[in-house]
């Protein structure tokens, strides 16, 4: 397959893991400033455009942090290059650019998500809107993996897809956890007290680990359980030993497929090192934040590897 | 049964207000159905392309960037026998084309016999010095040509323009059959219509069979899209889709080893065959643009030494010109001993003195085009056009005659579509295409119709709110 075309499917569901993640952070946002008295839950939108590493593109244009304001940055503004509206749009010029390497049943289910969303974005979203429009993003992106796990062949085009989904959620996962990790520091947490335990809640709830955690915990909460769900259960789809796994297989279905390894699988395997037999105590004695920057740096040389080495452009 | 007025012929209704043979088995289906149930069926089609991504990019227009043509579900019919006819008279239109491009890029007989000026291929832009004395493998330069015709009566079909460029819309072409068989399967097992899914298929085997002399193997083909926001880019995607060949951009190929390679995931791999849909200027910034980022530097050096197949090649552009339109019919009967079959229009020549004149005196009665000009843009038609229309595109065409023609309007068959209203007569053209290699002419049965939406107007190109229409050849 083309370079060009590998870029093109990689990006495609990176955007559209991006756009997904945004609207569980919106959803969390929104829940949370609901709750809340008005000061704090500006404090709150504050923080989701933080975790959305929004913070540049916001302040150019606002200066408070009014929830209304914030949703609608997120998800439509066009001058944003990360709103949901923007990614979408993203999503599809690279299933376009793709679009003989995908299936039509793949094109079709981007094509009509880009449809919707459009047309639902079209006009500024009020709060009795918001719900609706989060969870069309998420079913909207939920069709579209289905459309491909469905249709398409097991090969290099299908593995560099699965690639660009799961670095990109690695990278999502790190960073909500890296932006809050203050609070899941045992030094820094007032154990019992309410604050901690909406902030884990948020955390949770925005990597839509909410119920998972509470299943397998019997409802307990604690910081050390959170990061180490987070982090290192190879069970749980958002984390980021699950994320790892999967990239692994698909490097390895490539090296497989064309039967040789290049250097992004050195990268790969280096990187897995810093995962494996890690317990979550020595992760937060080395230094949460540390090893969360880390991580997000390792990941990017993974990304950047497989670009190279399968010449994603010129 | 829907009124036409009586000075153009009806391609479904005789004057006697009749259906005409190529129509009957449609029309029993067509009287048998629900009103109601057809309008919906309509919506569905819309709907159906808006999901499929058929669109296309209309240049000049921010706020809508991506539109769908307009699909109006009334098949345009020809039968058996009119199809042969006309069949033989394209094939020997495209015969005569790529003898006389084979020609022009060589020992110019036909200019020194004096049938066709010499000033045609000076300074024109589209005539490429470049190709001369070179010969593409296969000794074919018009591997797709898109030949449009015009209609004024029971036998009389004209040719309007020869697209030997880059013809375009031949995906509306299966699109259209691909969505009337899947709207109204029934109305298919009643009347009999002559496959064109085979298409792609065909266009594969015929590029194949014009590989390079550096082919080894296999011929890899591929198509050069310009990208994404090109207007035909649905097409472009959709062809190389339907043939299994990759879809490069200029930036995916690069000359090494005497070679035009792709990049692919694994290094680079050596194209065969490039189906191009960029211009002659954007192939090679090299040979012809030292200006342009675009192209692939060197591929015109590769092309000449015989290491890719460039379709259509280079410098067949000229072919569409519209001056040189004028002379077809010297031109057909210049390489081929015969009289031409499919006539042209007639055509004036504003460059020559006494034809200016004409042209000037009778301008509203005319179509006047600019002779480089395409898709509808920079013409006037008289006949339509206001008295400062007329007066604005006078002073155009006195300061620059030579860059003009005009023709008669023509008065164009009618072919009803769906109306609100039912059925009623709009002005159609058909744009067959042609697929040439080595072993043959093929010609697909039908071609894309297109169709003026508006009542009484005569502009059918989709730039400017055309519509485009199924079309069937029958089976005996």
């Amino acid at each position: 397959m083309l370079g060009r075309s590998a870029n093109a499917v990689f990006w495609m569901f990176r955007y559209l893991e991006r756009a997904e993640n945004l609207a569980r952070l919106l959803d969390t946002g929104f829940r949370m400033a609901l709750t809340r008295d008005h000061l704090t839950a500006e404090e709150e939108w504050r923080s989701v455009i933080e975790t959305a590493g929004m913070r540049d593109s916001y302040q150019e244009q606002h200066g408070t942090y009014a929830g209304i304001q914030v949703w609608n940055h997120i998800l439509r503004d066009r001058d944003n290059p990360n709103s949901i509206r923007s990614l979408i749009g993203a999503v599809r010029s690279n299933a376009r650019s793709a679009r003989n390497v995908i299936t039509s049943e793949l094109w079709e289910a981007v094509n009509e998500s880009y449809l919707q969303l459009n047309d639902l974005l079209a006009r500024p979203v009020n709060q009795s809107g918001l719900a609706d429009a989060i969870n069309t993003v998420k079913r909207e992106s939920t069709l579209v993996r289905g459309a491909m796990d469905g249709s398409m062949l097991r090969n290099d085009i299908y593995n560099f897809a699965r690639i660009g989904s799961f670095i990109e959620r690695a990278d999502n996962t790190a960073r909500i956890l890296d932006v809050k990790y203050y609070v899941l520091l045992p030094s820094l947490s007032y154990v019992g007290s309410s604050l901690d335990n909406v902030q884990w809640e948020t955390i949770l709830r925005s990597l839509g680990a909410e119920r998972a955690y509470r299943w397998l915990n019997a409802g307990q909460l604690d910081a050390r359980g959170i990061a180490d769900f987070l982090i290192l259960d190879g069970r749980f789809p958002r984390s980021l030993s699950f994320c790892y796994s999967k990239i692994r297989s698909n490097l390895h279905s490539l090296a497989l497929q064309y039967g040789e390894e290049v250097h992004a699988h050195e990268v790969m395997r280096n990187a897995d090192l810093k995962l494996q037999d890690k317990d979550i105590d020595l992760v937060i004695d080395m230094g949460l934040h540390e090893f969360l920057s880390d991580f997000i740096a390792c990941n990017n040389d993974i990304a950047r590897a497989v670009e190279t080495d399968y010449r994603f452009t010129d | 049964m829907s009124a036409h007025s009586p000075d153009n012929f009806d391609e479904m209704i005789d004057a006697e207000g009749g259906v005409r043979a190529a129509y009957e088995g449609y029309r029993d289906w067509y009287d048998e159905q629900d009103p109601q149930g057809l309008k919906r069926k309509h919506q569905e089609a819309e709907a159906f392309f808006r999901k499929t991504g058929i669109t296309f990019n209309v240049y000049g227009q921010d706020d809508a960037e991506e539109r769908l043509i307009p699909f109006d579900p009334v098949p345009r019919i020809v039968t058996a026998q009119e199809w042969r006819r006309l069949s033989r008279g394209i094939e020997q239109r495209v015969r005569a084309l790529n003898a006389f491009l084979h020609d022009l890029y060589h020992r110019q007989e036909i200019i020194k016999a004096g049938r066709v000026p010499e000033w045609l291929l000076r300074g024109n832009p589209a005539y490429l010095p470049h190709m001369s004395g070179f010969t593409p493998p296969g000794g074919v330069y018009t591997h797709i040509t898109g030949i449009d015709l015009v209609r004024t009566g029971p036998n009389d079909f004209h040719v309007l323009e020869d697209n030997a460029r880059t013809p375009s819309g031949v995906s509306y072409m299966l699109e259209n059959r691909e969505t009337m068989m899947a709207m109204f399967p029934e109305l298919f097992t009643r009347v009999k219509v002559a496959p064109v899914s085979n298409y792609p298929r065909r266009l594969a085997r015929s590029l194949a069979a014009c590989a390079p002399p550096a082919c080894e193997g296999r011929p890899v083909v591929a198509v050069l899209t310009p990208g994404i926001y090109n207007s035909a880019y649905y097409e472009h995607a959709f062809l190389a889709d339907q043939m299994g060949a990759e879809l490069v951009e200029a930036s995916d190929l690069r000359v090494i080893g005497g070679r035009v390679q792709m990049r692919t995931t694994r290094g680079f791999k050596p194209v065969d065959v490039l189906y191009r849909r960029v211009d002659d200027d954007f192939l090679d910034p090299l040979t012809f643009r030292a200006d342009s980022m675009l192209g692939v530097p060197g591929i015109m050096d590769v092309y000449r030494a015989g290491g890719i197949t460039i379709a259509n090649a280079p410098g067949t552009g000229i072919a569409d010109d519209k001056a040189l339109y004028s002379f077809m019919p010297e031109i057909v009967e210049f390489y081929t001993g015969e009289k031409p079959l499919l006539p042209n229009v007639e055509t004036y020549r504003c460059m020559e003195e006494d034809a200016l004149k004409y042209v000037l005196d009778n301008i509203a009665d005319l179509v006047v085009k600019e002779v480089h000009g395409s898709g509808g843009y920079g013409m006037l038609i008289g006949p339509t056009s206001s008295k400062r229309e007329i007066a604005k595109f006078t002073e155009k065409l006195k300061a620059n005659p030579h860059n003009y023609i005009a023709q008669p309007t023509l008065s164009l068959s009618t072919v009803p579509i769906l109306t609100k209203k039912g059925l009623a007569p709009r002005h159609v053209d058909l744009r067959p295409f042609v697929l040439m290699s080595p072993n043959g002419i093929e010609i697909t049965p039908g071609g894309l119709t297109r169709v003026a939406l508006k009542r009484g107007s005569l502009v059918v190109n989709s730039s400017q709110g055309g519509g485009t229409k199924d079309s069937w050849v029958l089976e005996e």
